[in-house]
């Protein structure tokens, strides 16, 4: 288990209050002007070499994707968007940033933008979290109060200014350049990349987008040095995570633990154990929603970091650990996913707008025992049509969990559908078949 | 992209009253010169809330207008985001998440709660029109799961019991308290906490 001077987040479950005199008391913004005087080189090159990767679902290096921002200013203003637009199913570490450590996030902004050359940081916050988004507001207060953001930030001559930006519900927009779209006021509906939004973002002028998690950390990583992150976890998957878990355990809970932890140590130490025993566990889903779930002869031995999920045929994602037990009707999980999925999806390429509805309801089928065995291997196909052929990642992430499904638990499915729409006896059928299909030489 | 219906019977005007002005202008000043569309998802929520939770066509049209944006535009967003209620909920609008990490749960006891305590269709009002409720995806609470939202304030660690307490409450025009209902006060494990003891006895 981690140690817990280790854990990033010390106010991860609100033991001493999140304003900003208490979150002085957890080391935030100590020394913040030091790590700004040291320039932008030193922080991209220490953030690079801690091998920190965003937390929001890709994975991306951060310090690779800060490097991408154009080292001056030019004619357009740089952006930083903050990505709190957290809508995937199993995911809610988050929220607990926003309202228990926000003096983190917000001094991490100040970091990243004075690293990307940006005056204005715009904070995406999904609608729903709108107490959250509150206690935000109020942590962004106290600190142009205290003059740790605004005009001459800590004296260090750089402005910065951060807005938060409510959304409207849609999952879509926690994709970066949807994200963009709905921040400029339309739909929210992804962009064609390239053009990368570090070049061409919001309003058209250079954009970097990091997600809270990956932003929040940033100033505990300067502080501690790029040593200490990158000794934790292993090369390349480096630092400590917030684990959330939830379904089918005992005490399902957020936790910040060690890259690579063992899922079942996660599951077993955390979380209190899967309901009726982890004998009793039927699959895991490793990443929040979009990424494949793996069986229990997987999770046994299963390491949590995105090397060893890719290795598995998934991915970490978001570390959403949705468990699922026996006493679960696995097909039926799977439906409801997909029609999140079909409810989400944005509606501008066809592959995916057609296809997340066909999942659905050839799930649905199968969960209700009324398909034919031929249509797994066709649901297979349409996740393969749709993969791949949209603008955005959500074609993979709705094709994905169901290929999931089918490759691990084909079997079950095929053993509850055995319908046969094709009538075999040829005898003693009432008139109103159509007689053509009987007569087998005329087939 | 949900498909949603837009209420027949239409107010004659709309207009922001003071309050409402004064939180949009002060949106609007957060965006760059000529970028004044952004405001346009803050405009339409704060329309909402002045309007008892649901938006007029007359709204957007009045929003289009002060943002100098074609109306088009404001009914594509509108239309497309769906926590934008386009026909009147009841004052106390339930929103019970089904999804997957919920619905493992017990996401559909509440369901059943609701279509026995409140109305037996979604988006109807109860009895005495204070109630409405619906299926809703993905909240962003799955460690606190089952859980709802009523208006803007989540009620996590539900069973068909709590929610029946919190229906009851509300039928005698009292607020029920939101957050978790299992006693804790975030996503701590409970009874199980092995991290960050020091905090705790701090």
């Amino acid at each position: 288990m981690l140690k817990d001077e280790d854990r990033i987040f010390q106010n991860l479950y609100n033991d001493s209050g999140a304003d900003i005199e208490s979150a002085k008391l957890r080391n935030d913004w100590n020394g913040t002007k030091e790590i700004l005087e040291k320039g932008r080189e030193w922080i991209i090159n220490e953030v690079k070499s801690s091998e920190l990767r965003g937390r929001g679902g890709a994975g991306f290096p951060t310090g690779l994707k800060w490097s991408f921002a154009p080292k001056e200013i030019g004619s357009r203003p740089h952006y930083l968007v903050i990505n709190a637009d957290e809508s995937e199913p199993g995911t809610c570490k988050d929220r607990d940033i926003l309202r228990f450590e926000p003096h983190k996030l917000i001094e991490g902004c100040l970091i990243a933008s004075y690293a990307v050359n940006a005056h204005k940081c715009y904070i995406y916050i999904r609608g729903e979290y709108f107490n959250e988004g509150q206690k935000l507001q109020t942590a962004i207060d106290e600190a142009y109060k205290n003059n740790l953001i605004g005009k001459n930030a800590l004296n260090s001559g750089w402005d910065l200014d951060i807005y938060i930006h409510y959304g409207a519900g849609a999952y879509i927009c926690g994709e970066e350049t949807a994200l963009l779209e709905s921040l400029e006021g339309k739909k929210g509906q992804p962009r064609l990349k390239p053009p990368f939004p570090a070049l061409i973002g919001l309003y058209g002028c250079p954009t970097i987008i990091n997600n809270v998690e990956t932003v929040a950390a940033v100033p505990t990583i300067l502080r501690r040095g790029a040593k200490w992150f990158s000794s934790l976890g292993r090369p390349k998957n480096t630092g400590t995570k917030i684990y959330c878990i939830s379904g089918n355990v005992n005490n399902p809970c957020n936790v910040e633990e060690e890259m690579g932890v063992p899922l079942k140590e996660l599951i077993e130490t955390h979380a209190g154990g899967v309901v009726g025993g982890w004998d009793n566990l039927k699959a895991v889903i490793p990443g929040g929603s979009s990424m494949p779930m793996l069986p229990k002869e997987i999770c046994d031995n299963m390491k949590m970091d995105f090397d060893a999920c890719v290795e598995n045929k998934t991915g970490l994602g978001t570390a959403g650990i949705v468990v699922i037990n026996n006493d679960q009707d696995i097909i039926k999980c799977m439906a409801r996913i997909a029609r999140f999925y079909k409810h989400e999806s944005c509606g501008q390429c066809t592959p995916c707008r057609e296809g997340s509805g066909w999942m659905w309801r050839m799930l649905e089928r199968m969960a209700a025992g009324e398909a034919t065995p031929d249509e797994v291997d066709m649901l297979f196909d349409v996740t393969k049509q749709i993969e791949g052929h949209t603008i955005c990642a959500f074609g993979e992430g709705s094709s994905w969990p169901v290929q999931g499904l089918i490759r691990h638990f084909k079997d079950e499915i095929l053993e509850r559908n055995k319908f046969d729409p094709v009538v075999k006896k040829n005898k003693n059928i009432p008139y109103l078949v159509d007689q053509h299909l009987l007569e087998k030489e005329n087939a | 992209m949900s498909i949603k219906k837009i209420h027949k019977e239409q107010p004659e005007t709309f207009k922001f009253n003071d309050k409402s002005m004064e939180a949009a202008n002060k949106i609007v000043s957060n965006y760059p010169d000529g970028k004044q569309q952004s405001a346009v998802m803050a405009l339409l929520y704060i329309a909402q809330r002045q309007n008892d939770n649901w938006i007029p066509l007359k709204a957007m049209k009045y929003i289009a207008k002060f943002l100098d944006m074609p109306y088009i535009k404001v009914y594509e967003v509108a239309t497309f985001y769906s926590m934008y209620n386009l026909s009147p909920v009841g004052k106390y609008f339930f929103q019970v998440c089904t999804t997957t990490p919920c619905m493992l749960r017990g996401a559909y006891d509440l369901v059943k709660v609701c279509k026995n305590k409140i109305s037996e269709k979604e988006n109807v009002l109860s009895d005495d029109g204070k109630i409405s409720w619906m299926e809703v995806e993905c909240l962003g609470a799955c460690v606190n799961a089952p859980m709802m939202q009523v208006n803007e304030d989540y009620y996590e660690d539900l069973n068909d019991k709590k929610m029946e307490e919190i229906i009851e409450t509300i039928y005698q025009n009292k607020i029920p308290k939101p957050g978790s209902y299992s006693g804790r006060i975030s996503t701590e494990p409970v009874n199980n906490r092995k991290t960050l003891l020091g905090n705790k006895n701090a």
